[in-house]
C-alpha cells in the first residue's frame, strides 16, 4: 500500500479552457476514492491525467512512488483504466474481449486465457463469457469492462463515470463488485451519483469549477461541516425563529434547515408539539456537496 | 489485436468475404476488358491494392476503436506502447487481408512464375508500400475524432492511391498529361518497378532507380512525420 500524491495539478485546454486549477491532495492507495463534482468540474480531466493518458499544463503527481512523468512506464503495469463511454467492442464476446486485452498487456497466451476466465467467474459471469458484446445489456457490459481491467496485474484502477446510464439495479450490482474488487485493489471513481460515493468509498474529493474543494473521509466531511443535521419542512410552512442554523428553499417549496445538534433537537420538539410534519436527519454527502459547490436544496 | 481481426472474421464471416472481394473484383474487370492480356499486372495491381488499403484501413479501424470504444485510452494506461500498439493493429490488417492474399498469391505463382529476384522485388516493394501506409493510417487515426468521418477519408486515400493510380495496367495505358498527375501517388512508382521486375513494362535502368529512390524517400518521410507527429498520449 502506498499513497497517490497530487501537487499543484493544473490543465489549461488549447481553447484556453481552465479544467483543473491547482489541486493537491494525497490519500491512501487501498480501498475506494471517489471524487464528484458537477458536469464539468474537471473530474475526467484529473483521472485522466493520473491514468497518463494527458498531460497536465503544470504540477505532478506520484502513485505508489512512480511519477506520472519521470516513471510512466513503470506506473503503467500498475494501472488499469475504464474511460468515461467506454464500450465493450461489439464484435467480441466478454472472453474474448478480456483475454485481448491481456495479451495487449503482455501476458501470454495460456497465462491470458486463466486470468480471462478467472476475471469473469469472479465477476459471476460465466454464462455470458462466449456471448457477443452486442447481445448483452447495459448493465452486463459495462461489468465485461470491469472484469478487462481487473483481470490484470494492475492494482490501481481507474473507473471513470463507471455506473452512469445504468439502471438502478445494475448500478447496485456494479456496487457490490466494486466493494469487493477494492479489498485488494485500490478503486478511483469519479461519479456524479452522489449516493454513488456516499455507498463506495472510504474517502471522497470534491472538485468545483477545477478546484479540489475538498478531501477527505465522509465522516470528517461531516465533521467540518458547520452543521450536522438537516430538516426538511413540507412547503408553505410556517418556520420559528432559529437559534443557529441556514435555511434553503427548493423550487418545490420544500423547505431545508440544516443546524447543530441542540438546535435540531429543540426544532424537533417544537415541530413535534406543534403536530407539524417534518423529517429530520444527519447531514448527506448530497447536503455537504450542494453546500460546498453552493447549489439550492433539492427536492427529494 | 491478431486476435481481435480473427475474432472478427470468425464472429461475422461477412467480414472475410468483404475484405476477398474488393482487390479480386478490380482484377477480374481488369482481365475482362483486356481479355487476359493485363491478368498480370492485374495480380500485382491487386497485391498492391491489398497492402496499401490494408494501412489505410488502419486508419478508420484506429480511429473506430479509439473513438466509439475508447480503446486507446485503455491501452495507453497500460504496459503497451505506441509502436507495439501501431505493430500489432498493422499486422492485424494483414490478417485481415489473408484470404485475398492467398488467392492473389497463388494466381501470381501460377501465372507469373516469377522467379527468387522477382520474389524478392516484389515483396520489397509491397512491405514499402504497406509502411507507408500504415504511417500514415496511424497518424491520420490519432487526429481524428469522428469515425465517419474517418471511413470516408480512407475510403478516399483508398481511391486516390490504390484505384485510380495505374496498379492494375501499366502506365503507358495513360495518356499525357494524365500520367503526369499519376506520379503524384507513391503506388504508381511502386506498379512501375513491379511491372518492370515481370517484364510487363519496359523502362531505362535510370527509371527503376528513380522510382526505388522516391518509393524509399516517401517512406522515410512519411515514417518520420509519423513518429513526430502522431499523438499517443493527449496534450
Amino acid at each position: 500500500m502506498g499513497t497517490l500524491e497530487c501537487s499543484g495539478l493544473t490543465k489549461v485546454y488549447e481553447d484556453h479552457r481552465k479544467a483543473l486549477d491547482n489541486v493537491s491532495f494525497s490519500v491512501e492507495t487501498k480501498g475506494i476514492f471517489g471524487l464528484i463534482g458537477r458536469n464539468g468540474a474537471g473530474k475526467t480531466t484529473l483521472i485522466r491525467i493520473l491514468a497518463t493518458e494527458l498531460e497536465p499544463t503544470s504540477g505532478t503527481a506520484n502513485i505508489n512512488g512512480f511519477n506520472i512523468f519521470t516513471q510512466e512506464n513503470q506506473l503503467r503495469e500498475k494501472i488499469a483504466i475504464v474511460p468515461q463511454e467506454a464500450r465493450a467492442i461489439r464484435w467480441m464476446t466478454p472472453k474474448q474481449t478480456v483475454f485481448s486485452y491481456l495479451l495487449w498487456r503482455g501476458y501470454t497466451y495460456n497465462i491470458a486465457k486463466k486470468l480471462a476466465d478467472e476475471s469473469l467467474a469472479r465477476l459471476g459471469m460465466q454464462q455470458y463469457a462466449n456471448v457477443l458484446n452486442s447481445r448483452l445489456s447495459g448493465g452486463t457490459k459495462r461489468k465485461v469492462l470491469i472484469a478487462t481491467v481487473t483481470a490484470s496485474e494492475a492494482d490501481i484502477i481507474f473507473l471513470d463515470e463507471p455506473t452512469t446510464g445504468l439502471d438502478p439495479i445494475s448500478r447496485r450490482e456494479l456496487w457490490e463488485i466494486l466493494k469487493d474488487l477494492s479489498k485488494d485493489r485500490f478503486i478511483f471513481l469519479t461519479t456524479h451519483y452522489l449516493e454513488e460515493a456516499e455507498q463506495l468509498a472510504d474517502r471522497i474529493g470534491v472538485l468545483k469549477e477545477g478546484k479540489l474543494i475538498s478531501v477527505g473521509p465522509l465522516s470528517d466531511l461531516r465533521k467540518s461541516s458547520r452543521y450536522q443535521y438537516s430538516i426538511k419542512l413540507p412547503p408553505k410552512t410556517s418556520l420559528p425563529t432559529l437559534k443557529d442554523g441556514e435555511v434553503t428553499e427548493s423550487e418545490s417549496g420544500v423547505t431545508q434547515i440544516m443546524t447543530n445538534e441542540d438546535e435540531a433537537f429543540r426544532l424537533a420538539r417544537m415541530f413535534s408539539e406543534q403536530g407539524i410534519k417534518f423529517s429530520i436527519t444527519p447531514i448527506t454527502l448530497d447536503d455537504i456537496f450542494f453546500r460546498l459547490v453552493g447549489e439550492k436544496a433539492r427536492d427529494e | 489485436m491478431l486476435v481481435n481481426a480473427i475474432y472478427e472474421m470468425k464472429n461475422y464471416p461477412v467480414v472475410l468475404i468483404s475484405t476477398v472481394i474488393s482487390p479480386l473484383s478490380l482484377l477480374a474487370v481488369v482481365t475482362f476488358v483486356t481479355n487476359g492480356a493485363l491478368f498480370g499486372t492485374a495480380i500485382e495491381g491487386g497485391l498492391i491494392m491489398i497492402f496499401f488499403s490494408s494501412g489505410l484501413a488502419l486508419q478508420s479501424d484506429l480511429s473506430h476503436l479509439k473513438n466509439d470504444f475508447k480503446l486507446q485510452d485503455m491501452i495507453v494506461s497500460s504496459p503497451t506502447n505506441s509502436r507495439l500498439y501501431m505493430g500489432g493493429m498493422a499486422l492485424a490488417e494483414i490478417v485481415y487481408s489473408i484470404p485475398g492474399l492467398v488467392i492473389l498469391i497463388a494466381l501470381a505463382g501460377i501465372y507469373l512464375h516469377p522467379s527468387l529476384f522477382q520474389i524478392a522485388i516484389l515483396s520489397i516493394v509491397l512491405l514499402l508500400m504497406f509502411a507507408i501506409s500504415v504511417a500514415l493510417g496511424f497518424m491520420l487515426s490519432t487526429f481524428s475524432n469522428d469515425v465517419v468521418q474517418s471511413y470516408a477519408f480512407s475510403r478516399l486515400l483508398s481511391l486516390l492511391f490504390a484505384t485510380l493510380p495505374p496498379v492494375y495496367y501499366p502506365i503507358t495505358f495513360i495518356p499525357a498529361p494524365f500520367n503526369y498527375l499519376a506520379y503524384l501517388s507513391p503506388t504508381t512508382y511502386a506498379a512501375e518497378i513491379m511491372h518492370s521486375a515481370t517484364g510487363y513494362l519496359n523502362i531505362s535502368v535510370n527509371m527503376i532507380i528513380f522510382d526505388w529512390a522516391v518509393l524509399l524517400g516517401v517512406c522515410a518521410i512519411i515514417l518520420f512525420i509519423a513518429v513526430k507527429k502522431t499523438r499517443w498520449k493527449d496534450v
